[in-house]
């Protein structure tokens, strides 16, 4: 059944930006159009783009805020998990707990 | 010889699949719009939105979708198989494999009572989950107030209670509970929180009733003070909040019998960030009544949101059959019509 929402009506996490839009509705509890348009103008991008697979691949290989990782998809330079949550902290003007416990805990 | 009207395969609220003529998913789905209207008192749907279900429910397709542009966030509570090796191997599947947009850390004893007494352990697996995903991570659990009733709690067990008639007893038995409930929601919610979860989600909140909704409204205000901002989950229990107390009220309104607008009303001013409407199913009417029955009753929702609204379409609820392997037919026409219809944030 996971898989049936993700495909009938999900956004596509981290193949496109649904973990960023998610991420606005958490922390700031904004309506998904609210949402999109928040994060669309953070990234430069169409809403309509924000669910692209093709478009998001590109934007977020640009940006360092981490893409899915399989056989045909490897980027070993780039930023993924922590190192990207740092970015995506970053663009999107919000403090990510994980981020902040990260530079205390590392002493940074 | 007369000309028949041809059938359709579709499936009923059980997860078993049947032939419907077009005639009679037609009937089904104003029904059920017509069974919420009167039970919730909301507007029912419009012949338009009956007629978008209906072509969502007549077709034939094996799989269906939202239009490009309108998809959702998902929220995953309770999401993988925890049968894939560790729990972050699990939700690295779900984040890589799933393209879930939210992810939930959550343990097989999944209510709040029971987490308390391993946090450590679980703050260990968030703290290392944070440090591998990309996608937010919530923690998730279950308030389940009746665990602290005898025999596995320290109140009175106010089910046995209750059919005596000994309903004062009943109530000073809930309270009790509620006390260590709410203390324990906060104990977890600060623990996890503190440990890097970037939000927390309360599932079948009400599902025993006012009191178990009323300690997790408590515990949600507390933790939205402490921490402005972390996400805070609540998915609901059922459509309506069963009276087993009877006489709770959050800030004046009694909890008794609220339907999801209500329930959203005071779930946005307790400080939650994301709201989980939910519907059940009866098992005996088809999945087409079953979804205007929800989308009914959630409609007035919409009016009045100020934050993200995710319906629950999980198994057995909100027009997804109650079997252990629901169909994808049924789960994504549910999925649809709910993203159609309500314009929800999410599911």
């Amino acid at each position: 059944m996971d898989v049936t929402h993700a495909l009938a009506a999900g956004m596509g996490g981290m193949r496109t930006a649904g973990d960023l839009v998610a991420r606005m509705q958490m922390s700031r509890g904004m309506r998904l159009k609210e949402a999109k348009r928040y994060v669309a103008g953070k990234l430069g991008c169409s809403v309509r783009d924000l669910s692209d697979s093709c478009a998001m691949e590109q934007i977020r290989g640009e940006r360092g805020l981490g893409r899915i990782l399989d056989h045909s998809n490897l980027h070993p330079g780039e930023p993924n998990a922590m190192m990207a949550k740092f970015r995506i902290a970053e663009l999107l003007g919000l403090r990510i707990s994980s981020v902040e416990r990260f530079r205390e805990l590392a002493g940074m | 010889m007369l000309p028949v009207e041809a059938k359709i395969p579709t499936r009923m609220g059980d997860g078993f699949m049947v032939e419907m003529t077009r005639a009679e998913l037609r009937a089904d789905l104003e029904a059920g719009t017509a069974e919420a209207a009167r039970k919730a008192k909301a507007p029912p749907l419009s012949q338009d939105e009956l007629d978008h279900l209906l072509d969502i429910y007549a077709s034939r397709a094996a799989f269906t979708a939202v239009d490009i542009g309108d998809q959702v966030v998902l929220s995953c509570d309770g999401g993988g198989s925890k049968l894939t090796g560790t729990d972050l191997l699990d939700l690295l599947e779900s984040e890589q494999r799933l393209g879930q947009d939210i992810l939930e850390l959550w343990h097989i004893e999944y209510s709040y009572k029971a987490i308390k007494t391993i946090l450590p352990f679980q703050q260990q697996v968030m703290q290392n989950v944070q440090m591998m995903c990309t996608a937010p991570v919530q923690y998730g659990a279950q308030p389940n107030l009746a665990f602290y009733s005898k025999p596995d709690g320290p109140a009175g067990n106010f089910f046995e209670m209750l059919p005596r008639g000994d309903i004062p007893g009943a109530r000073a038995a809930m309270e009790e509970a509620m006390e260590h409930a709410t203390k324990d929601f906060i104990y977890v919610g600060e623990g996890m929180l503190d440990a890097g979860a970037d939000g927390m989600d309360f599932d079948t909140t009400g599902g025993a009733g006012d009191a178990d909704f009323y300690s997790t409204l408590r515990a949600v205000k507390h933790l939205r003070e402490r921490y402005p901002e972390a996400g805070i989950e609540v998915g609901m229990a059922g459509e309506f909040v069963i009276g087993v107390h009877g006489e709770l009220e959050w800030e004046g309104r009694r909890l008794a019998g609220l339907w999801p607008k209500e329930q959203l009303e005071l779930c946005q001013d307790a400080g939650v960030t994301i709201f989980g409407p939910a519907v059940n199913i009866r098992t005996g009417k088809s999945c087409a009544w079953n979804t205007a029955y929800s989308i009914t009753a959630m409609k007035p929702c919409m009016d009045v949101a100020r934050i993200p609204v995710h319906p629950n379409v999980g198994q057995g609820v909100c027009g997804v059959p109650v079997n252990g392997y629901p169909g994808e037919d049924a789960s994504s026409r549910a999925a649809k019509a709910h993203v159609d219809l309500l314009r929800c944030d999410g599911l």
